[in-house]
Parts: C-alpha cells; structure tokens; sequence
C-alpha cells in the first residue's frame, strides 16, 4: 500500500515536471557568424544569409525569422530565390545544390530542405567541368542555369534539378559563334556571370572570365550577340530596359555597352576607371538603377587605387553630383538595391550591404543617406562581448528613460522605417519588457530590449569619459577633409580595437527600481552610476580600497590603475557615473553586488573584496582574502603570459639543442644522420601523443586563487541570533570559503551623517574547498529572499521572518543547505562526486505550470562545465531535469551563459551571436512568422509563366517523393494563380490543394 | 545541573591489548564539582583501580585532548561539558604525553582521537607496541568488495583523513579491450599514467601505473572524459574508492570455495603487512567477517564524509566544528587566534546544534546512509599498513 502510494505521488511529480520545465532553444540573436552569401527576394520581401559554417538564415518584417542548417559542414557560396516563389537555392562550397522552401505548418511557416543536386558531368571528365562558377534562377520559376568553371552553361529543371541536357550551352558551340581573331588561342575561362535580360527572358547573357560576353536566346539556342572586352571579367549587370550591359572588371574599370541594335558585336559606349591614373583594384560588383525622373543610381563595389586605400571596403554610390564611396569596416560579402513599389520596379529606397561583421542599410531617398538602424542582425560585438547581465519584468518607468536617452543617441540614423518588410510575425507581445546588458572590451555597456524575438538596441553607455585613455578624444575618425578623393563616408559600427583593455566591463548589476547601476571593469574600478534625464557635467569622485590590507612580501606585476580625469566631465543623458572605487591592486573585477535600498555596493577580486557606501562615499569595509603562499594570484595577469612563453622557448630551445647536437655527432655519417633524424620525429610524435595526464589530489589551502572572490551577496536574515535579523553581506571564494558580515545602517534620517558599519559575523569553510559559485538565503516559506526594493514596489510578497531562514551554498561540486543563523549542514545535493561535472553557472528562476495559471515554484537553473543544463528545486535542492545544451569543448560559450528569471537564458554561439534557449514550460520566446505568396500582378504573371516554360511543367520526374510533393505544390501554385487571379492566398491553403492533387493521381 | 561523563578505559588508547576495554559512564553535578583530589579518587573508584597511578585527559570542543591535573582545568573541563565530557584514563607509566597540546587543533577532531586511540607512536619507551593486531594502525587503504567483484577487478579504498600525506597518482586517457557479443571491441578508458613517490597511493601498493580505472565510489567512468574523472576523484578524495583493473593480474585474490580467503594484495605491500597477512589467513575467513578488524573504530570515523567536516568560525574567534572540527586554520591567515577559553553557552548550543544536524541529516537521507552503512559491512577484507 505504500509502495503503490509513493508510486502514485512520483508520477504525479513527474507530471508536475512536464507542466514545468520545458528545454527549447529559440532563436538565435545577433549576427551571424561568418556570413559568405546574400540572397533577397523583391517579391517575399526577404533577406537570406548563408554562413561558412553551412547556416542559412532569412529574414522578413523585424521578428520575421527562419534558420536552417545544411548537413553537410561546408559554406554557402550562393543564395538565389526562385522569382516569384517562395523557393531558393543555395549553392555550397562542395559544389552541392540545395533546394529550401518555406512551408506552413500549423499557422506558422517553417524552413526546409527539399532537395538537393550535384551536377555530374561525362563520365571521365575533369571536375572542373562541373565546378559551379555562376547560377542563374531563371525567371520563370522553372530553370536554373548553372555556368561552370569549365565554361559551359547546364541547364536543369527545377525544383526536380532534372538536367535538361540537349538545352546545355557548351564551350565549343560558344566558341564557334565569336570572331577567330578573339576566341583562337586562348580559353575563355570560367562562366563568370550569368544574367536574364529583364525585358527578355529568353534572353541571357554569359560573362565569361576572359571578359566575352555572349548573348544567349534560349528559344533558338543560339548566341545572339556577343561582347568583346578585353579586361578580366569580375561581374555584368543589364539595365532594366535590357538596352544596355554594364560590366566591371579585374583592372578596376567598368564599361557600358549598347545592345539594342541587330548586330552580333555590341559597341562600347563609355569606359571608365573611376578611381583612375594609378593602378585600381578590382570593381566586383555594378549595379545600375533608374529612377523616375533624373539620372540612374550607379553603384559598385571596389575599385579603389591598389596602394594609398587597397585595403579599404568601399562601395561606390553615384547619383546625379552626388558621388560617396561607402567606407565599411570589414570586408564586403555582397549588396542589393531595394527598390518601391509593389512589384519591386520603383525608386531605390535602400541599399543593404552585408559586410562580414556586420549588415548596413543605408536610405537612399533622404538627404544625405543616413544609416538606417537594424532591428536584428545587429552586430553584438562591435566591441568583443566580456560579460552580460539580464534584468527580467523592468517597470515601465525605467524602461521608457533608457529608451528616451537611447533615442538621443541615434539621432544620426534615418527615421524611415525598416525596408525589409516580409512576412507576418504572429508571436505574442512579450509578457512583460526584459533588458539585457553587455559589458564590452572597449569599457561600454549596451543596453537590448530582450523581450522578444528581435534583440534590440536600446542605450549604449561609455565608461571611458571618466578616465584618461591613450585615444584622443580629438582623433575623431569620422571626420571626412573637403576635397578628399576618394570622397570617403565611414559607415557602420563594427570596431574591434580597443582603445585601452583595462576599460573592459566585467561585471554589472542594475536595480531595475531605482535606476541605480554599477559596473566594474578589468583594472578593478568600480562605478556606480545613476539614471538622468538631463545632461550633467559633474567630476568623479574615486576613492581607492586598498585590498591588501597590509599583506607583504607581494608584488603586482600586472596593468596599472585607470587614471581618473579629475575636472567635470559632460555626460549625456542615461546613466551617469557619480562615484567609483578603485581597487588596489588593480586586479580584474571577480564579483558585484549593489543593494539599493541600503545604498551599498560590494565589489571583490582575486585579493579580496569591499564594501562601499555610495551615499557617503566611503569604504565601510576592506577584507583581504589572500593566501599567503600564493604567488600567482598576486603578480597579476601577465606573469602567466610570460611563464607560458618562456616555457614555449624552453621546449623550442630544447628541441633545437637535440637537433644541433644529433648534427654535431653524424655530421660524416648520412645514414646515421637519417636514423638520427627519424628518431627524433618519432621523440616528436611522442611528445604530441603523449596522454594528457591529470594529477588526482584532494584541494588544499595552498592551491592558486583561493583568495578570489567568487560571489558576493546581501541578506537580510537571521545572521547571529535567531530573533533579529539584521542586513548582512556574504562573500563566496575560490578556496570554498565563506565570509558573512553583520551590517549595521543608520536609521533614515541619519543615513547620509551617521557611518554604515560592518562586523564580521561567521566564516565558514568548506570541507571539499571547491569554489563557492553563489550564495542564497531562503525564507521561512523556502523562497528565496526578494530583490531589494522588490518588497516595496509591491512586486513581491515580503519574506517570511517567522519560520528558520536558510542558508544555501552553491559550490562548484555541491548544493548544501545550512541552518540560520547556527551554520549547520541540513542537507545537500553532490554533483561532482556523483558525475564528475561542475557547476559553472547558476541562476534563481520562477518556473510557472503551463497547465494553471497560478502554480509555480521556484529553482535553481545551473549550466556545468559540460554544458548540460539542469533545473534544482528549492528549497529542497533536488535535481529535477537535466539537459545537454552546449558543446562541453565550447569553452567560451559556457562562460558566457546568463540566466533569466523566468527560465531562459542566452549563451553565445559566436563572438556576435546570442542563442537563446528557455527552461520554463511557460516562458517561452520564439519566432513565430508565416509568410505568404506574394502579390503578382498580370504583368509579373505573364513574365513568370514564359511560353516556353509549359511545356515542362506536367513532365516531372518521379525521382523522389520529396520532389513530388513539391512538383504537387507548384501545381497548386499555378492553379491558385489561374484561379485568385493575382490574389494571395497562404501556403497552408496550398497544401490542401496538394491533397487534392494526389487524390487525383 | 547535572553532567554526564563517559570514560574509555585506558587500554583502549595505550594499546595494550592485555586490559580490557573499560567504558563507564557516570553524572556529576555542574554546580558543585568539588576539587581535583575528590575527582581523582572518584575515578579510581568508578574504574576499581583504586592503587593505579592515572593520567587523565579530556575531549575539548575542538577535539583536542587535553590533560586534568589541577583544579583549575578540572573546572575548566567541568565548565565545557557540553552536556556529555569525555574523560581518558591512562595509566602513568604508559603515558603518551605527545597526544595533549593545542596545535593539535589543525588536525581534525576524529584524526587527533584516531591518532591517539590508534596510532603506533614510534617514540614511545615504554611497553613495545603489539603490532599483530590491526586494530593498532590507522588504516591507510583496503581492499574492499573482494565477495562481489569479479577476480580480475579491485576495488581499493584510500583513507585520506586529513592527513598531510597526497593521495599521488595521476590518470591519462587510453584504450582497452572489452568482450562484446560482436566479439573483441575497443573502447576508451581511463588508466592510472603515474605514480608519486612517497604518495598515499604509492605506498598501498594497491595500485599501480596502467591499471585501468572502472569505477569512481560506485560509479562507473565508462563514457566519462579525463576531466570529468578528474573531478569526480578530487570531488571524492577525502574518501576515495576506485575499482580498478591491475594492469597486473597475478595478485589478484584468489577465492577458494564458498569462503574466499583473502590471499594479500600485490607485492610491493608485503614487507609491514607480513604479521597482518598471517591475521587474516590464520583460518578466519576475512570477507566474511566484514568490519570486523576496523571495528575498533566509531564507524563515523571511517565514514570520514567531509560534509559534516566544514568549519564554521562565529564572531569573535570562536570555532564551532559542524559537527566535528577540521580546522582549516592555514587557509585564514588573517583569522584572529582561537581562544582557548570558550565560552560555555556558545559552546553548548553548538554541539547542541550539531547533534541536531546529525540526526536530521541522518533521518532526511536515510538511503543514503543505508548504502553507505551496506558498503561499511562489506568492507575489510584485507588492510594495508
């Protein structure tokens, strides 16, 4: 009977477990990694990148987003959108051809791979022949034709990638159809560039590397036309009324060529090097675009003079008298014009340009095109990301402050709206506005609206005004001289360089009620700033915590102090730094803490830690941590750089001393010398298989780092007796120790004359000396203890004082819960012992049932060294899931992982990349977006049906049921525009087509 | 109020095996102790050896022993009865006068009693010590399990106990061959890659450089990284048990029948070990009598759990061991010497609170203690020295 109860009461746990927790990524924010193609359809209205890494990623309206992943491992090169589909083709670096499309799924579209094709040439033929240079998505949905780096032109039906052989454009009967006097001796290269003639689809043009272009008819399957340029082909455009081919080429020149007439031979119109008399690189890219009234766009990438800006990433933009050359910070992938209007045949409005660090959009239709900011992709390491912070449910209050002092800040950026409107996002309103904050190598903290799909910019606050740097303010880089030529425009924010690594923000901590912030940077300065509506200019007032506290026989070896700028500084409206500690020695930031209802801040380091009143501003308390016999955490940083070079050169030298005297001994004896040699490449191979060997050994108080300060954290409970609780400060360690502070805070009315004090009140060691990771009071009722000011603003219930608060320590290896305020062990939960992982973050999180409304519990959300991600209940502290979630090798990924207080979390997946996963069954953040058939109008259709093209269509090749089912769904597609007439309809109707279609058959 | 005390007879502690082991347990009242003489005489009196000429010490917070010869530290013993004080009797003339002192505070309680109740003290003149018995050694490391694993594995346990001494040894990555049912298959492993000299593991003699490493207290490591292994010993290391697969397998214990006579462990053990070997093959059928040669020991001690060994230091410098003291003294340079003279309330609700946390511990996690009370009494097949 009890047996069976307890089995009842499990599975009712178990079911209270699914209501709970819930393991998804989401999605991911930032930029991609490694982006290598640029795809966009005019007609969905959606952007699509492809990654080195095989990822492709589109996006539509902001909050509009679709990944997919190739499975083979290797880049993507092109991106073509079928016209008019909502299929596209990419092209990958193995030469393979994948077909994706965008397929509703219960209301919501989804990505997917529907085919895939590598082209196969004649049996022995050599693998150039097939080697993909160029595709073209043929207009009418239904040809793709591939240009190889053989020369040749395949054409294969799609989306079946049926070749169609007896229409393929080879080499010789190209050949055959030029002059003798151009073509006879030599190749002519690669298939460079493939292009339709927009006012013929039957017409297109090869661009060949040698530079011949030939004009091809498809309908008669002959060459047309040819062109005859003698540079190097890099790309061709043809101009919307199909009058004129623009082509750039390898020596920096373009060329425009009239092909309206009835000759074979098209006549050069003009040729230029636009940034000419010195030898140019390289235009890789022209594109020319009408406008209504007035002169074309004329835009191009590269070109720029070899020697004096070789290394600048510049696309040219000309206009009427308007002539810039776009400096872009990295190297450019590719660029596209979108154009206004329904049918994509308008004004240019914008120009996207995908560089590799980042994506530019630049307004093309107002004075001076301005930058128009990105609501995704948004490059999250302009400066390398060095920690982040996320603050969940922030008052409305604050929440439109930081968005108004944001707003000043972009007062650069153009205020149309985003040109990129694909799509309809159908996820919910996020429940409630969550910030995350980023702490950046070059001392900035950027503030994102992280309550939705689309990780917004919202505030960016420096730190550097506060300090003297190397960089000055003056050295403005932005700064353009008159007459310059090249005419230069910087664009884009993508800065790696930092001014001074000791700006670095390492730790953050906002109290979202008081808009009180402070954050704390590498060379161990900590600044507490307040949130102004108004500009101020006020000085700093620093106050150094000398850590140390009279411990000899150390010395730093590492960076200096900051220097503080000692006259007032202006800051701009947002956050303003009115007080900063300055550790000495100025060791990086380990831990931070702020109580805002105290006015307290405490800080820690490798040395120690420090309490700070920032009313008063003074130090109310210096601890120092260290060991003595520990060297290593006293000379700094550098010292260990320095040991591992000069182990480096020890080995090097040992290496070489081995060779020189192997040398000295067989000079004479050449056999010997081989047998010589090939010992010591085997002594080699040796040495790079030799195991990697790890000492087993129980921790001691000698060990490195003991002293450094892991976490730091405020209570108010029952520290020395059980009838008073008082305020008090916890302090975690490396060496697993704990040190807790009784605090005593003057009454209201005397804070600001009468001194804060601290006492301290108990340390504890941990036996197993692992490092204290967090530090956790638990009321009466189990719950942990409320946020400062939580209580206050109503938000949270207050904690219970009656009952026996707890103390929960969380170590690397073990949870274990203590008694208050008499410190002893109730219980504990061990992790390292039982599975060898340990714990490298952790989190206190809300899990709310999916199933009612009103049932949640509180837990610990934990990541391991071996990124598995697990949820711990409280106050019982038992393991309740587990999830593996990052690589373990991901050792960058792991560290950079932050918890929500809802159960979600973000780690990087990238330098620039946030990947956003959610724990809680409840909370859940993820794209939900359909996107629909575009509009056609009757000239669009006409274009997309050709004559030429029926013919194909009910012939298709019953290779694999996915193609099947995709040939059904173009049947449908075609009905449904017979039928709606150039109406939209959604996918999801096709699909009901599709059945239809098969019951049919 | 009235005091409870308990004194272990002196044989215990001395080592002489020739005196039983005398407990008595008598009370006191708090208020009233009398002076030194009267307590003297009263305990020649309790333990009937009214013409023995005695040393006695007491069992202070902190585990120290410390002795009671006047009546100032009569009373200060009295005063520190937390309720229960423990008394040892020795007698004058067997006396190891190395085991009282405070310095001994940087060792743990339980070590400091073991060392006195168990250890061999080299120095001492007086009557020889009887090494046959093992009861007389603190044990360093054991074989355990021998009934249940298979022959060619071992599962050697390493007592850590806070002493100085490393554990020593090192593990690499590497391949072993497991039989599968699709026959011979090889699958990576972890193998012990070096010993260290004058370590702890080294000096058992159980284990040995290649020896594969199975199981990590329990748990096995198949699947497992380097790093992972790692930790789960470190995690593990105050009370360490590893199976292992000798990389030598010609001193495996060899089972005879139902009974399975221990026959040693490997060699390089055997020159301390030789009187113990002749213990354990002198007919008595080792692996079933299990715990019976540790008996000697409060299981507590063995199931040294470094849980209950964190060390919490109150406001003002004094120490209050959960429920047993480790100090860790060394790690707090900047710690406030401890005071000697405690105070009693403090004192008193200390241990009050730890006996508390004992059996909450004990009633909140009660499979684990029955697991761990399982694997106590299948242990002691064969010990080292």
């Amino acid at each position: 009977m009890k047996r069976f109860r307890r089995h009842g009461q499990e599975s009712h746990r178990d079911r209270i477990k699914q209501e709970l927790y819930q393991f998804n990524k989401t999605v991911e924010h930032g930029f991609p990694h490694q982006p290598s193609a640029l795809g966009f359809s005019p007609s969905l209205q959606l952007l699509a990148i492809g990654t080195r890494s095989g990822a492709i990623k589109l996006y539509g309206a902001p909050g509009v987003e679709f990944m997919g992943l190739h499975d083979e491992n290797a880049a993507v090169t092109q991106i073509h959108f079928l016209p008019h589909l909502v299929e596209l083709v990419t092209l990958l670096d193995d030469n393979s051809l994948h077909m994706w499309t965008l397929k509703a799924h219960k209301g919501v579209s989804e990505l997917l791979e529907i085919g895939r094709f590598t082209l196969t040439g004649p049996p022995g033929a050599p693998p150039s022949v097939t080697r993909v240079t160029a595709v073209l998505a043929h207009s009418s949905g239904e040809l793709l034709l591939l240009g190889t780096e053989g020369g040749h032109v395949f054409v294969v039906e799609v989306p079946g990638f049926r070749e169609l052989e007896e229409r393929n454009i080879s080499l010789e009967i190209v050949t055959h159809s030029i002059p003798e006097e151009y073509g006879g001796r030599r190749s002519l290269e690669h298939v460079e560039s493939l292009q339709e003639n927009p006012a013929n689809p039957q017409q297109v043009l090869i661009g060949y590397g040698r530079g011949l272009m030939v004009i091809w008819d498809l309908d008669c399957q002959s060459a047309v036309k040819h062109i005859l340029a003698t540079q190097p082909l890099e790309s061709v455009w043809w101009t919307e009324d199909g009058l004129r081919v623009l082509s750039s080429h390898s020596d920096g020149s373009y060329c425009r060529w009239s092909v309206a007439g009835l000759d074979t031979q098209s006549e050069q119109e003009k040729s230029e090097v636009p940034y000419g008399h010195f030898p140019c690189k390289a235009i890789s890219k022209v594109i020319q675009l009408p406008t209504k009234q007035g002169p074309p766009f004329l835009l191009f990438s590269g070109g720029m003079p070899r020697a004096s800006y070789g290394d600048r990433h510049c696309i040219t933009v000309i206009h009427s008298k308007t002539h810039v050359a776009l400096d872009f910070t990295s190297r450019i992938i590719d660029f596209f014009v979108i154009r206004d209007g329904p049918d994509q045949a308008g004004e240019p409005s914008a120009l996207v340009v995908l560089v590799e660090e980042e994506l530019v959009v630049i307004d093309l239709q107002t004075e001076g095109w301005p930058v128009i900011q990105t609501p995704y992709l948004v490059p999250l390491h302009c400066s390398a990301i060095t920690c982040s912070h996320h603050v969940s449910a922030i008052p409305l209050k604050l929440w439109e402050r930081v968005l108004s002092a944001g707003a000043l800040q972009n007062t650069h950026y153009s205020k149309k709206p985003w040109p990129i409107t694909g799509g309809l996002n159908l996820s919910p309103d996020p429940p409630q506005r969550d910030l995350l904050l980023t702490g950046h190598e070059d001392g900035t903290v950027r503030f994102w609206d992280a309550s939705g799909v689309c990780l917004y910019p919202m505030y960016k606050l420096s730190t550097a005004g506060v300090f003297h740097t190397d960089a000055d303010p003056n050295d403005n880089m932005n700064q353009c001289t008159e007459g310059e030529w090249p005419p230069f425009r910087k664009v884009g924010c993508f800065d790696p360089y930092s001014d001074d690594p000791r700006l670095g923000i390492q730790k953050i901590h906002l109290c979202k009620y008081s808009g009180y912030l402070t954050v704390a940077g590498t060379a161990g300065q900590i600044l507490v700033l307040e949130l102004n509506d108004e500009s101020a200019e006020q000085a700093v007032e620093a106050t150094v915590a000398d850590l140390l506290q009279g411990q000899e026989g150390f010395r730093w070896k590492g960076h200096t102090r900051l220097e503080v700028r000692e006259e007032p500084v202006l800051f701009p409206p947002g956050f303003q730094p009115f007080a900063l500690v300055q550790c000495q020695p100025p060791a990086v930031v380990t831990a931070l803490t702020l109580h805002s209802e105290w006015k307290l801040v405490a800080f820690g380091t490798s040395h120690g830690f420090g309490l700070y009143d920032y009313q008063q501003k003074n130090n109310v308390l210096v601890r120092c941590t260290l060991n003595p016999s520990d060297q290593l955490a006293m000379e700094g940083p550098l010292s260990r750089v320095k040991s591992i070079k000069k182990s480096l050169r020890q080995s090097f030298r040992r290496i070489r001393r081995s060779r020189v005297s192997l040398r000295k001994h067989h000079v004479n004896n050449a056999a010997k010398l081989q047998d010589a040699n090939a010992r010591l490449e085997a002594e080699l191979a040796e040495m790079e298989l030799a195991p990697v060997q790890r000492k087993i050994e129980a921790r001691s108080s000698d060990d490195s780092f003991t002293g450094l300060v892991r976490t730091l954290y405020f209570a108010d409970t029952f520290l020395s007796d059980s009838s008073h609780n008082t305020p008090s400060l916890w302090a975690g360690t490396n060496g697993g120790s704990v040190f807790a502070y009784q605090l005593r805070l003057p009454s209201v009315e005397r804070r600001a004359e009468d001194l804060v004090t601290a006492h301290p009140a108990k340390e504890i060691q941990l036996m197993h000396r692992a490092p204290v990771v967090a530090i956790l009071v638990m009321d009466g009722h189990g719950s942990p203890l409320p946020e400062p000011l939580e209580v206050a603003h109503d938000l949270a219930r207050s904690p219970d004082m009656q009952g026996s608060h707890h103390l929960l320590v969380i170590s690397e290896e073990q949870f274990k819960v203590f008694t208050l305020p008499k410190v002893s062990a109730k219980m504990k939960l061990k992790l390292t012992a039982i599975d060898g992982s340990r714990v490298r973050r952790v989190g206190v999180a809300w899990f709310g049932s999916s199933c009612s409304e009103d049932y949640g519990e509180s837990g610990l959300t934990v990541l391991t060294n071996q990124g598995d991600l697990h949820v711990v209940s409280l106050p019982g502290v038992k393991m309740q899931v587990h999830h593996p979630c990052i690589r373990r090798e991901d050792v960058s990924g792991i560290a950079s992982c932050v918890f929500t207080k809802h159960g979600q979390g973000f780690y990087l997946i990238s330098p620039s990349e946030f990947e956003r996963f959610s724990l809680s069954a409840r909370c859940v953040v993820e794209p939900r977006s359909l996107v629909e058939v575009p509009h056609q109008t009757p000239t669009s259709l006409s274009r997309a049906q050709p004559d030429g093209a029926s013919e194909y269509r009910y012939e298709q090749p019953e290779r694999a049921s996915k193609n099947h089912l995709c040939n059904n769904m173009k049947t449908a597609l075609t009905g449904g525009k017979a039928l709606s007439n150039g109406g939209d309809f959604h996918i999801c109707s096709v699909s009901i087509v599709k059945e239809e279609c098969n019951d049919g058959e | 109020r009235v005091v409870d005390l308990q004194n272990p007879s002196k044989a215990r502690w001395c080592g002489n095996i020739t005196f039983g082991a005398e407990f008595r347990r008598f009370s006191l009242d708090r208020s009233k102790p009398g002076r030194f003489d009267e307590f003297y005489g009263l305990l020649q009196h309790v333990h009937r050896i009214p013409n023995v000429d005695l040393l006695v010490g007491y069992a202070d917070v902190h585990g120290d022993l410390l002795p009671i010869n006047n009546d100032d530290n009569y009373h200060k013993a009295i005063s520190v009865a937390s309720p229960l004080l423990r008394l040892f009797l020795q007698r004058k003339e067997e006396a190891d006068y190395s085991a009282f002192g405070t310095d001994s505070l940087t060792r743990p309680k339980k070590t400091v009693l073991a060392a006195v109740l168990l250890r061999p003290d080299a120095n001492r003149k007086k009557p020889p010590v009887i090494i046959s018995l093992p009861r007389d050694f603190r044990p360093v490391s054991s074989i355990i399990d021998v009934d249940i694993l298979p022959e060619t594995h071992r599962r050697v346990r390493l007592y850590k106990h806070g002493q100085e001494k490393p554990l020593g040894f090192y593990i690499r990555d590497g391949s072993s061959v497991r039989v599968t049912p699709q026959g011979l298959e090889k699958v990576p492993g972890i193998f012990i890659s070096r010993m260290v000299p004058g370590g702890l593991a080294e000096s058992t003699g159980l284990l040995a450089v290649n020896d594969e490493v199975l199981e990590v207290n329990g748990i096995e490591v198949q699947g497992k990284s380097l790093d992972q292994v790692t930790d789960m010993m470190i995690a593990n290391s105050h009370n360490l048990i590893v199976t292992v697969k000798p990389a030598n397998q010609r001193n495996n214990i060899v089972r005879s029948g139902g009974g399975g006579a221990a026959s040693g462990s490997s060699g390089r053990s055997s020159d301390s070990g030789a009187s113990f070997y002749g213990y354990s093959s002198s007919g008595t059928a080792v692996a079933t009598t299990p715990a019976h040669i540790i008996q000697n020991y409060h299981p507590e001690e063995v199931e040294s759990d470094e849980d209950d060994e964190d060390l919490v230091i109150e406001a003002g410098g004094e120490a209050v061991p959960i429920p047993r003291a480790a100090s860790a003294s060394c790690s707090m340079p900047a710690l406030p010497r401890y005071e000697p003279h405690l105070n009693l309330r403090t004192a008193a609700n200390g241990a009050l609170a730890a006996s508390n946390s004992a059996s909450s511990l004990s009633a909140l996690s009660p499979t684990g203690r029955g697991l761990e009370g399982r694997s106590q009494e299948e242990d002691g097949t064969v010990i080292t020295l």
